[in-house]
């Protein structure tokens, strides 16, 4: 009972994962601003935010219906944490895992994206509601190429365990060469999912003030924000444990500085793309994912399940 | 579901560095139509001139925007010393057009950062911005300030320019040329920058002249005006530099329009830097400015601005009138927003490079009587009536100003 | 041509460089050339003609008079717009610029004083 609390609580539960993500964050801002050749925040500048935030008032718009309005965030932060326990992180098995949990956590990962759009529609304010319906919309562009990308490794590992993949993939590590493809596509479509430029659509600063956070303030915000940056930390460790396992079972004082350079590695590449695009318009965004991301995901199946019949045996 | 949506973009908006309304009608993402309100700057600058002598009022023309505050200045004194019929000397012209040369590069830095900025593309944004650093540090050694540079007086310019000086100038332009040709290549080859610059924001020729466009929006639809050209004031009759248009229409046209004169901004620097004779660097004016009127024209980077000025022999203007090239632009914006989409919006309004600040002078009420001008004592006493239903009382501000007035 | 991305050799080249931005109140650069920043007074070369207060676009500096041929001058710092019109006008040079600039106070009664 205290292990399981323990688990929940502390490891890899909810006080690992923010510290965890408070680093990244201010890694992810430390390269943004140095590819802007500017100097950057201090180390302890998302600490800062979060802590100022919790301190303000939380102003509720007196049309919407608060129960749905307060609840959001604590959804998105339940979703994403939840997700965290199924993924392997420096040993081939989570802290559980089931036939099938794969699919389990892609889901546990899209739950976010509707908060967003019930966060934005319940405030009832034009900005939110404009930005709630691109959320979803968006939602219809990234999420597919997402699925087959991640779920061609899975294919080729032949089990829908995350745990059995990661094994897999660790035992004939040349594999992962052939996921390449699948890496370049699921690495832009978590941009979409994470809401970054150049598709950061819901949340463009210049046309919708903030889109759906517009009426957030407060520790409802403080919430949100620190979903965010949590799901960028469970993506970023299912990209590794999928994508890139390699050097899993080695003994914890070697495992664990592996798993954070391979994190680290992802959250490089997604600060390098945020900072060299501008921002896509909504119906460019869906043009480029269905005619470039979802055909090459495509290919990726095909390719897997080729390799998987004839190569493999 | 075709029910249409009125989103008020301003008077605060991230978009607007300035606040100005648009109301736009949507239909999803379409806009379907928009009207335009400006007014929340004004700031009382035209009434103000003519309580202040020449001299005061050269600063307080200056301050009128930030950004382009050189070119009111200039437009100001050129009608003041046409009235006055002073001989210029040749130092000082050349001293104030290199001045307004290097304000040009800066502004056009500072639009492309912004522009980089409305489309979500900051990274663009730091650089330019960094490169106009060097600009800033150019005009602060040559003027004494980075912005509102105050180098004009009436017959000249205030301050002398050293041997070392100008060759600091000379090399800060090497650097941003080779710069600007970066952003250039950069503008033409990155496909997202391209996709949202391009189509968006059409004007076509006809209706560029018919809406009274100016600067490089009308340029940008290949209307060749240019008031450096047309009307040359300072020393633009003897300099060499091309008259840039281009076809494009749209605001990729506009970007590029304002990347080649940059480019043409740098020739000319380099030209005034070679040719400044010696000489004084400012004529004798008198403080009392004979009775007269005039009109002077000048090619702002954002267009042509237009000053009039009436003296009547004493030491303080009869009437200041300004006109700025954002009002000539912002009647465009509605043709250009048609049948565009909400996330264009930003970079349409960015593109004509509004300054609001520059934009409101007089106001009209337009009464159940019919359209009348309101005086300020009139104004007063109705802002103070609108107060007091508020439960306000305001009537005891600016006792002073009012008997000072006496009107 | 497309070249999407291109600007990421430019952003890449910058982690190694070093940052353009300073953090300032930890560092800070003096103004280079002959800034228009505080107007400084000498007090011996002043003949109270009060030209500069005539031409002071914001009427910011005052002139008293405190004994005979003895005059201080009372600047609010502001009012001042930091022009240097009264610098320009003034017929003995009594009055010349530093480059101060960092003139922000927490008490805007402090903000009249004498230079």
């Amino acid at each position: 009972m205290v292990e399981t609390l323990f688990y929940i609580l502390v490891f890899p539960g909810f006080v690992f994962l923010s510290s965890l993500s408070f680093i990244t964050e201010f890694v992810d801002r430390k390269l943004y601003a140095r590819f802007q050749n500017r100097a950057g925040p201090p180390f302890i500048q998302p600490l800062a935010d979060f802590l100022k935030l919790v301190g303000k008032e939380d102003v509720i718009p007196e049309d919407s219906s608060p129960a749905i309005f307060k609840f959001m965030p604590i959804l998105a932060l339940t979703a994403v944490l939840t997700a965290f326990a199924y993924i392997p992180l420096w040993t081939t098995h989570g802290l559980a895992s089931f036939q099938g949990d794969i699919i389990v956590l892609l889901y546990l990962l899209t739950i976010p994206t509707l908060t967003f759009f019930l966060a934005g529609w319940y405030s009832t304010s034009l900005y939110a509601k404009i930005g709630a319906v691109r959320t979803i919309t968006q939602l219809f562009a990234y999420e597919v190429p997402l699925f087959m990308a991640v779920l061609a490794c899975a294919i080729l590992a032949d089990s829908w365990k995350t745990a059995d993949i990661a094994a897999f993939y660790s035992a004939k590590p040349w594999l992962i060469l052939v996921n390449l493809p699948a890496m370049f596509v699921a690495l832009i479509a978590l941009l979409g999912k994470l809401e970054r430029v150049p598709f950061d659509i819901p949340e463009a600063e210049t046309e919708i003030v903030a889109g759906t956070f517009t009426e957030y303030s407060g520790r409802l915000l403080a919430l949100f924000r620190l979903g965010i940056n949590i799901e960028t930390i469970v993506a970023a460790s299912l990209l590794a444990a999928v994508m890139i396992p390699f050097g899993l079972g080695l003994p914890w004082w070697f495992g664990v500085p592996l798993y954070l350079a391979k994190i680290l590695f992802v959250i490089f590449c997604l600060a390098l793309l945020r900072s060299v695009f501008a921002r896509f318009r909504i119906d460019q965004m869906m043009r480029f994912c269905w005619t470039v991301l979802a055909p090459i995901a495509f290919f990726q199946i095909i390719l897997n399940l080729i390799i998987k019949g004839f190569v493999l045996k | 579901m075709a029910k249409n949506v009125v989103i008020p973009v301003g008077p605060q908006h991230p978009a607007l560095k300035e606040p100005a309304n648009f109301s736009l009608t949507l239909q999803g993402e379409k806009i379907l139509e928009s009207t335009i309100r400006v007014g929340y700057n004004h700031r009382g600058i035209e009434k103000a001139c003519e309580e202040r002598t020449y001299v005061q009022d050269m600063y307080l023309i200056e301050r009128i925007c930030g950004i382009c505050s050189h070119s009111h200045s200039t437009a100001f004194i050129q009608a003041v010393e046409e009235i006055a019929g002073l001989e210029m000397p040749g130092r000082g012209l050349y001293i104030r057009t290199l001045v307004a040369e290097l304000e040009r590069v800066h502004s056009h830095l500072l639009w492309l950062g912004v522009a980089g900025h409305e489309v979500g593309f900051d990274t663009l944004m730091m650089y330019t911005w960094r490169d106009r650093e060097i600009v800033m540090d150019l005009l602060q050694v040559l003027t004494g300030n980075r912005v509102n540079y105050g180098i004009n007086t009436i017959g000249g310019v205030r301050r002398d320019v050293t041997k070392e000086q100008l060759d600091d100038v000379m090399k800060g332009t090497q650097t941003l040329e080779e710069r600007t040709k970066y952003y250039i290549e950069l503008a033409t080859q990155e496909p997202t920058l391209i996709q949202r610059l391009s189509g968006v924001g059409v004007l076509k020729p006809e209706d560029a002249v018919n809406l009274g466009a100016v600067g490089p929006v009308a340029r940008a639809s290949g209307v060749a005006r240019d008031a450096r050209k047309e009307d040359p004031y300072a020393v633009y009759a003897d300099l060499e530099f091309n008259l840039i248009t281009d076809n494009h229409n749209d605001v990729f046209g506009r970007a590029v329009v304002r990347l080649l004169e940059l480019m043409e901004s740098y020739k000319m620097i380099r030209q005034l830097v070679t040719k400044m004779p010696d000489g004084p660097i400012a004529a004798k004016a008198p403080r009392k400015i004979p009775a007269g009127e005039a009109i002077s024209r000048y090619e702002a980077p954002r267009g042509e601005d237009v000053h009039y000025v009436k003296a009547n022999g004493t030491e303080k203007p009869e009437r200041v009138k300004v006109r700025a090239p954002t009002l000539a632009n912002i009647q465009a914006v509605t043709k250009m927003l048609e049948n565009g989409q909400l996330a264009d919006m930003p970079i349409v309004v960015a593109a004509i490079d509004p300054c609001f600040s520059c934009t409101d002078r007089a106001i009209e009420i337009v009464s159940p009587d019919g359209p009348g001008i309101l005086v300020w004592k009139d104004l007063r006493e109705w802002s103070i009536e609108w107060y007091k239903e508020r439960g306000l009382d305001l009537s005891g501000l600016n006792k002073k100003l009012i008997s000072r007035l006496g009107r | 041509m497309n070249k999407p991305g291109k600007i990421g050799g430019l952003a890449l080249s910058s982690l190694l460089k070093k940052p353009a931005t300073t953090k300032y109140p930890f560092v800070k650069e003096p103004m280079i050339g002959k800034f228009r920043g505080k107007i400084k007074f000498s007090q011996p070369l002043c003949i109270g003609c009060k030209i500069c207060m005539r031409d002071c676009p914001s009427n910011a500096i005052e002139i008293v008079k405190v004994g005979e041929k003895q005059f201080e001058a009372v600047l609010d710092l502001g009012k001042c717009i930091y022009c240097g019109q009264c610098v320009d006008s003034c017929p003995k040079k009594a009055l010349e610029l530093t480059g101060e600039y960092e003139l922000a106070v927490l008490d805007p009664k402090t903000l009249k004083v004498k230079i």
